[in-house]
């Protein structure tokens, strides 16, 4: 359940990517200089951040970590 | 000569940092340190010269030059799709290469291709098309390097001697420091990128007196008030340019460097701040390219205007080699330098220069990667590794590095740059085409190597048929297009001025649809590796 919310909201974001609707438009313009079609695009890239945050959060492989971890030991030496 | 003289310092402070990140593996001539930094990178420098890795001349300075001529669409087209797919390819994908070269120490894409399908030659080919691919990106680079040395100079650098201290300087870190040195520095020119790009939009939106009043001033004119919104690009050409990102994951310098994390947790900060870098560097360089068009007292600007204004008035009564010359004339890539050299003061040019510099020099993750690819897969394959020892090959891959970067200086003096930028375009598109096998190798147990011999064949083929193609047909004026092929009433394939449209998508849409439909169907009639191969790639699938 979880696994196909998080598939839902990624492909919403993919089409919120679309934004036909402000493809003319260049009012409301953010701060007085940042026309819609940018101002738009620059908060889907925060919402992109969120998204990765919740897909880290709550879907990250930690199986395949295990897996490794279980085998190889941490180079501590090379740590940086 | 200032700047040239702060760019000089910035590239000896470049050479130090391969160098000294050198010192720190003497010692240790193992194929591992030298390609992939003994596996050992950590978060910090992991985040950022992964990301900087990504940020190439062709993505900074493109971005403002496309920004010039097409307005603030481009931060949607180039920079917001990769702020969404590239970190979702490097969550799903690339943490599953870092995962499987750890288990079984794989160090290219190739190798793991190879091993999941049972292939060998098969790998070769996927190698030969991987590396035609990136010939052009390394090239291009050196390209940069002397363009940028030339205009910062004020032209008293010359072009051939630019690109030659670009090449050595990246040709000695990488020869020295091999994948740490260039993690390292890749991470220092990413820090300068995005300090320096915040200066740059404040200096020069000081010098323009304040962004409100240019923006008005653009949407005064009927010329230039399109360009800010997205009215100069299809919805069609929109939606394609998301599929172009897939091509992340597929770049074998992105994939090997996501072998380089010392844990795999280190994948999660890169997950989460990748689309907040994008944005800082893209977003600045994207808004300047559309606030240059109001700056008109630079003469190098206003005859870029100027060409765009009699290419869209006049374009369709020239001749295509007059429009081809006047695109060359508008084209803006150099309009975030001349921005500099008009409103920053010479010292602070010079150091954002420095930071622009940094991104023209991405090639060095591109070398590094065609050297721990060339042996790896034909080198040590073919025996050479069980043959001469590993030494040998850490020396091959850094005698591949110096031959590789002579060559790219050879083919940059030589060729038109307009050529490169082309085969860059196809690049891209090529490399997402690549997509589907990375895909279907870590999560399609029934993926073959036969299918994925057809997608590598389809790929070649389609790069190479929509080169020929553009160059067959010359490209029309602004707001037409050369229809070739029409199927049930629909333009099937077109020639338009900024590249080729089929049913008015990018090539890339059929390209990547075609190799992922290659994949399936080929793999369902195909056989499949033995089940315990399949297993160990999908013991605990998920």
């Amino acid at each position: 359940m979880k696994r196909l919310l998080l598939t839902l909201v990624v492909i919403a974001l993919y089409v919120l990517h679309q934004d036909i609707w402000n493809w003319r438009r260049v009012y409301p313009m953010a701060f007085g200089f940042i026309p819609v079609g940018l101002w738009y695009h620059a908060c889907f890239v925060v919402a992109a951040a969120l998204v990765m945050w919740m897909l880290v959060t709550y879907a990250w492989p930690s199986h395949l970590e295990e897996e490794v971890e279980g085998r190889v030991p941490e180079k501590k030496e090379d740590a940086r | 000569m200032i700047p040239a003289i702060v760019v000089f310092i910035y590239l000896a402070v470049v050479v130090y940092i391969g160098i000294f990140a050198f010192r720190k593996a003497t010692g240790k001539a193992k194929a591992e340190d030298y390609f992939l930094a003994n596996r050992s990178l950590g978060p910090f420098v992991f985040l950022l010269s992964l990301f900087g890795t990504n940020m190439t001349a062709f993505a900074i300075l493109g971005s403002s030059g496309h920004a010039f001529n097409n307005g603030i669409v481009t931060f949607g087209l180039m920079a917001t799709s990769s702020a969404l797919v590239i970190p979702l390819t490097i969550f799903l994908c690339g943490t599953r290469i870092w995962a499987l070269g750890k288990k079984h120490g794989f160090m290219t894409p190739v190798q793991i291709f190879r091993d999941r399908w049972e292939c060998g030659h098969i790998g070769t080919v996927i190698f030969f098309v991987q590396a035609a691919l990136l010939v052009p990106y390394i090239i291009i680079g050196v390209m940069g390097g002397g363009t940028t040395l030339n205009v910062i100079s004020g032209g008293l650098v010359p072009f051939w001697f630019g690109g030659a201290i670009v090449a050595l300087v990246v040709m000695s870190y990488v020869f020295f420091g091999g994948m740490r040195g260039t993690a390292w520095v890749n991470t220092f020119q990413t820090i300068l990128f995005l300090v320096f790009g915040a200066i740059a939009v404040t200096v020069i939106g000081a010098g323009m007196g304040g962004f409100k009043s240019a923006v008005d001033a653009l949407l005064a004119s009927p010329a230039t008030a399109p360009l800010l919104t997205r009215e100069r690009i299809s919805p069609y050409y929109f939606f394609s340019y998301t599929f172009i990102p897939l091509s992340a994951i597929a770049f074998p310098h992105i994939a090997i460097f996501c072998l380089t994390a010392r844990k795999m947790a280190q994948f999660k900060k890169t997950v989460i701040f990748y689309p907040i870098c994008i944005m800082a560097i893209w977003l600045p360089c994207v808004f300047l390219g559309v606030m240059a068009n109001r700056v008109q007292d630079v003469p190098a600007i206003r005859a870029k205007v100027e060409a765009r204004r009699m290419l869209a008035t006049q374009g369709k009564t020239l001749p295509p080699e007059r429009r081809d010359e006047l695109r060359e004339q508008s084209a803006g890539d150099d309009t975030l330098l001349l921005l500099l050299q008009r409103f920053a003061p010479l010292w602070l040019a010079g150091l954002l220069g420095a930071g622009i510099m940094a991104a023209v020099m991405a090639s060095d993750s591109q070398i590094l990667a065609l050297s721990t690819m060339f042996t790896e897969d034909i080198f040590a394959f073919y025996g050479g590794k069980r043959r001469f020892g590993e030494s040998v090959q850490v020396q091959t891959g850094r005698i591949f590095v110096i031959l590789l970067t002579l060559f790219a200086y050879v083919v940059a003096l030589q060729a038109p740059e307009s050529i490169f930028e082309l085969a860059i375009q196809y690049a891209f598109s090529g490399y997402a085409a690549l997509s589907p096998l990375i895909i279907a190798a870590l999560f399609w147990r029934g993926s073959t190597k036969w299918g994925a011999l057809a997608a590598t064949v389809w790929t070649a083929f389609a790069v190479v048929a929509v080169a020929v193609f553009q160059a067959t047909v010359p490209a029309p004026a602004p707001g037409v297009t050369t229809v070739c092929a029409v199927i049930g009433g629909v333009e099937a394939l077109a020639r338009t001025p900024g590249g080729t449209a089929v049913f008015g998508f990018m090539p890339v849409v059929p390209m990547v649809v075609g190799s992922a439909l290659l994949m399936f169907i080929v793999s369902l009639v195909t056989r499949k590796p033995q089940a315990t191969t399949i297993e160990k790639y999908f013991a605990r699938s998920t």
